[in-house]
């Protein structure tokens, strides 16, 4: 009977002395791999976990340590609109903060997102090839400017030209800061929309421009539209880059935690408040864990802005149907 | 009413012939687009102005103070005059060992997930989850997490564990380290698993059917085939990681040092933090200008030529991307 | 012995050695000892005359299903009752028919019918694809390829593959030739050169490549790059070797020089083809498999097929009224 056995296959002649690897050894390498792979992969979960665990669990005494809640509570952060943690009677009221985040944040996206959107639907749709060479590079270029050289630039030259040209209120201000945080958000909102423009199929263009529409026509009713869940999720991660970024506003606002609605006078962001503050403050006081409660918030409110812009991306891709 | 009005008028109920078209003035309609067109190029010219504007300046008033001195030597008086030597050295080595720490687990997650793992399992979707939404968290928060986790968690245990004096309990390069390895961890997964992406499908068939396991497919046909891809990704995430301030204030850079750091428990000057302190706590803003914008181009130069290479690199992996469909 | 009876022969065989190759034939030629010798149809013997006088039966079913037990002495590969299915799609029908050792067996059929999917059944492949679940069996010689316990790698060892696209790995033409011998754990330089060079001489490409073994297997011309596959296939003594449109990527002339290859390789290997070209199945293989939407319509002798099918729409597919 020819039935060779599959021991002996492939041990014959000159080289009998071929290795092959036993199966149960090669198997068990093979598992230990992939688990360790495994491992590795789990580790962007863990991470995420040990932020939301470290930063609740350091800010949590604002809202359940008795101790801690004498000085800082859910209920003093909102009954005082003073923010005035050093000082005999501590106060932490955030509405200066959060009014200052807004502003800042209002500011940037207010000068972003037009231009941004803007330069995508050029850069997609009108642009010759050449300019498309010259305008993507630049803003990833931009992109790669560190927020801490942006901010530099925004507290020694920026703050001074602006406060030449415009002569009102403080010279670091929330106009200031809110420019420099706009420059660093441009880059996130640019490209994803321009992701977003260019993964709309040429067929729609086509089928546009072949009614007889013109090119703007086209680029402003069919393209745009249809990637309008894109362009959002754009604006919304540029929004969230804009609420959590820390170094622009830290070192442009002027760091004033007042009350006001003008853009000309000093802000305090939330984040700037973390970082200016979390140095001198002593470990476990009230006042440290009503910073680590501001990492937390500032946390929240990015996680629910990205994933809502998540969902956007999700439902364009499904509804342009690449995967 | 006559039979053949009648009969007109049942078979065409209610339209009119159509007339020819009345398109608005396709003058206007016209210019409309033009004016439209401008603005967009307009825009695109206007970031980009800005950005010239913004390394313009830096530069001119910058490259003077750029000299070997300048990159070799140490502050001097108060950090009014002298280099900043020890800042390169301090961020080099941050880098350094965030690449450590985080390529191996970076480019492990990309295999497991574009290589092993089912793309609908629990699993899977978890740590994409995560991954997307790390790259979402601000900086300053990681910079809370490096303080609350590694240093008084992990840190404080640690030296109580050892029986050690405030060793690993306080700031330090390798917390610093870590913690930016955490905030790059998505773009090293991301771009890794663009690069697999990029090898094409047969490569792992044509492996396979010779009798390769799957650990032997990617270690000998796709990783060799990826590593421009991969490298992209370090370059991106030791730019980033060059660039951060937020994130390690609290975990480990120091104001002033008056000696390098010799062990990742010591803790470092680093560039950024250095433009940071320059910027807003100097003594005498006159006397630091020089030496501010000089750190700020230095800083510059390195994330750029990196951010460069990056984009060179990854450029090359687009195209053979395209090339294979 | 037994096969004599299956397949009756007017002439002697002599298995052709392959010219360069000559003197380590023995040494190095796949690993069924047992069948070596043994008297395999050849081509002269079906174009000279009546052949299979009440050997190879016709019809429907695989030609040696009514006689398993000789068919277990014959077959290497045995496929019964099989059936696949890609989630709802059925691809394949229960499919049973018999792989003749040391022959080339040709598998036809209308694009989609499911040639590729049956040939990658053998080796597995199709593992890779989520989703597929199968139905009856396939062995080869007494493994039972669909138990979860097989080990597809080694599996895969015995049973070669070559692709439509030639898909040389991007490195070297001896790196290319030696992967799977490395893979098997082979380190031994002079072990792995003496190999190399068998196998592309096996695969008629020693002339071309000897003087350049170091330079890139991408720099060589699509013919090469499928003879170089076929080298890197032979290489690991696979017991099958599986063709899918080895030339469909080709042009004529390479096409030639593969068809050579394949005739000349035959007497020392059993091989299973797909193929789209008519005249490629007549000219190389002894046996035809023609396949239609997933089911067998008809195996036999390949002469038989071409010149006198039993089933209307193999006649139909060999005549060119569809596919
Ligand atoms: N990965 C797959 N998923 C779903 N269906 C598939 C897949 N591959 C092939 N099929 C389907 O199975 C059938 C057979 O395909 P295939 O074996 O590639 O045909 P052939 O090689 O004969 O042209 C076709 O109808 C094809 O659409
Ligand atoms: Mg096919």
């Amino acid at each position: 009977m020819p039935t060779a056995s599959n021991d002996n296959h492939g041990r014959s002649g000159r080289f009998a002395s071929r290795p092959v690897p036993l199966r149960g050894s090669r198997e068990t390498r093979e598992r230990f791999i992939v688990l360790g792979l495994r491992l590795c992969a789990s580790l962007a979960v863990v991470g995420l976990g040990l932020i939301i665990v470290f930063v609740f669990r350091e800010g949590l005494p604002v809202l359940f340590d008795p101790a801690t809640r004498q000085e800082a509570s859910l209920h003093g952060f909102f009954s005082t609109p003073i923010w005035q943690p050093v000082s005999g009677v501590p106060k932490y009221g955030l509405l200066p903060l959060l009014l200052g985040t807004l502003k800042a944040t209002l500011v940037a996206m207010t000068l972003a997102t037009p231009l941004s959107v803007l330069a995508a639907v050029y850069t997609s749709e009108f642009a010759p090839p050449r300019a498309r060479e010259i305008i993507k590079p630049a803003v990833e270029l931009l992109a790669g400017v560190p927020s801490v050289v942006l901010g530099f630039f925004a507290l020694v030259v920026l703050a001074t030209w602006l406060h030449h040209a415009l002569h009102v209120g403080t010279r670091l201000n929330a106009l200031n800061a809110g420019v420099a945080l706009g420059l660093a958000v441009i880059p996130t909102v640019f490209s994803v929309a321009e992701d977003a423009l260019r993964a709309v199929p040429n067929s729609y263009r086509e089928a546009s421009l072949a009614l007889g529409a013109s090119r703007w026509q086209t680029a402003w009713n069919v393209t745009l539209p249809a990637a309008a869940a894109g362009v959002t999720a754009g604006i919304l991660l540029g929004l969230a880059r804009a609420v959590g970024e820390t170094m622009i506003v830290l070192m442009a606002s002027g760091n004033a935690a007042m009350v006001s609605g003008s853009v000309f006078d000093s802000v305090r962001t939330l984040s700037a408040t973390i970082a200016a503050e979390m140095g001198e403050v002593v470990v476990g006081s009230p006042h440290y864990a009503t910073l680590f409660f501001l990492g937390g918030m500032l946390f929240l409110i990015t996680f629910v802005i990205n994933t809502l812009a998540g969902l956007l991306v999700e439902r364009m891709r499904r509804k342009l149907g690449t995967a | 009413m006559n039979n053949t009005a009648s009969l007109l008028v049942a078979r065409s109920p209610a339209t009119p012939p159509l007339g020819p078209l009345s398109a608005g003035s396709p003058e206007s309609t016209r210019r409309v687009g033009a004016g439209f067109t401008v603005l967009a190029g307009f825009a695109a010219f206007t970031i980009i102005a800005m950005l010239a504007v913004i390394l313009g300046n830096i530069v001119i008033y910058g490259w003077r103070s750029v000299t070997w001195d300048f990159v070799s030597t140490a502050p001097r008086e108060g950090m009014t005059k002298g280099g900043i030597f020890p800042a390169i050295f301090g961020t080099v080595s941050l880098v350094v060992l965030m690449v450590v720490a985080l390529v191996p687990f970076g480019v492990g997650a990309a295999i497991y997930l574009h290589e092993y793992a089912r793309q609908d399992s629990w699993l899977t979707r978890l740590v994409r989850f995560a991954t997307t939404n790390l790259a979402g968290v601000p900086s300053i928060v990681f910079g809370l997490f490096g303080l609350g986790f590694f240093i008084q968690f992990v840190g404080r245990n640690l030296d109580r564990g050892l029986g050690l004096d405030v060793t690993w309990g306080r700031p330090s390069l390798l917390w610093a380290a870590l913690t930016l390895a955490l905030l790059n961890l998505p773009v090293v997964i991301v771009t890794t698993e663009e690069a697999l992406r990029a090898v094409p499908r047969h490569m792992r068939e044509a492996s396979l059917a010779l009798g390769a396991t799957r650990w032997q497919t990617v270690r000998h046909v796709l990783l060799p085939q990826a590593l421009p891809g991969i490298l992209t990704g370090t370059i991106l995430s030791v730019a980033r990681g060059a660039g951060e301030v937020a994130p390690i204030m609290f975990t480990g850079a120091a104001y002033f040092l008056p000696y390098l750091p010799h062990s990742p428990s010591d803790q470092f000057m680093d560039l950024g933090y250095h433009v940071y302190v320059l910027a807003t706590q100097s003594p005498d803003v006159e006397a630091t200008r020089p030496l501010l914008y000089g750190t700020v181009v230095v800083l510059l130069l390195l994330t750029f030529l990196l951010n460069f290479a990056a984009v060179l690199l990854r450029a090359r992996l687009r195209m053979r991307l395209a090339g294979r469909n | 012995m037994p096969g004599n009876e299956v397949i009756p022969m007017e002439a002697p065989v002599v298995i052709p050695p392959i010219p360069e190759a000559e003197e380590r034939n023995g040494e190095l030629g796949p690993p069924d000892e047992a069948h070596r010798g043994k008297p395999f149809p050849r081509d002269e013997v079906r174009t000279a005359g009546p052949v299979a006088k009440g050997g190879i039966r016709n019809g429907v079913r695989p030609p040696t299903e009514e006689r398993l037990d000789d068919a277990a002495i014959e077959a290497i590969l045995r496929v019964r009752e099989f059936s696949l299915f890609y989630g709802q799609t059925q691809a394949l029908k229960k499919v049973s028919l018999d792989i003749h050792p040391r022959a080339v067996t040709a598998i036809i059929g209308p694009s989609g019918c499911g040639k590729s999917t049956l040939l990658r059944s053998f080796n597995r492949m199709n593992d890779l694809i989520p989703g597929i679940r199968t139905e009856g069996e396939i062995t080869l010689r007494d493994l039972n390829l669909r138990a979860a316990t097989t080990d597809v790698v080694d599996l895969r060892r015995r049973i070669g593959m070559v692709f439509q696209r030639p898909n040389p790995f991007p490195k070297s033409i001896f790196d290319n030739v030696v992967f799977g011998l490395r893979m098997l754990g082979l380190r031994n330089r002079a072990e792995l050169e003496a190999r190399a060079e068998e196998s592309l001489r096996r695969a008629a490409l020693w002339e071309e490549v000897k003087d350049s073994l170091g330079r890139s297997a991408l720099a060589l011309s699509g013919g090469q790059q499928q003879r170089l596959c076929i080298a890197r296939c032979l290489a690991v003594q696979p017991e099958i070797i599986l063709m899918d449109e080895p030339t469909s990527a080709l042009d004529p002339a390479a096409t030639a020089r593969i068809e050579e290859l394949l005739i000349r390789l035959k007497a020392n290997y059993t091989i299973v083809i797909v193929t789209h070209n008519m005249q490629q199945a007549a000219r190389v293989s002894s046996f035809s498999a023609f396949l239609l939407n997933g089911e067998l319509i008809e195996y036999d002798e390949t002469i038989r097929i071409f010149t006198n099918p039993r089933v209307q729409a193999t006649e139909d597919y060999i005549t060119g009224r569809f596919g």
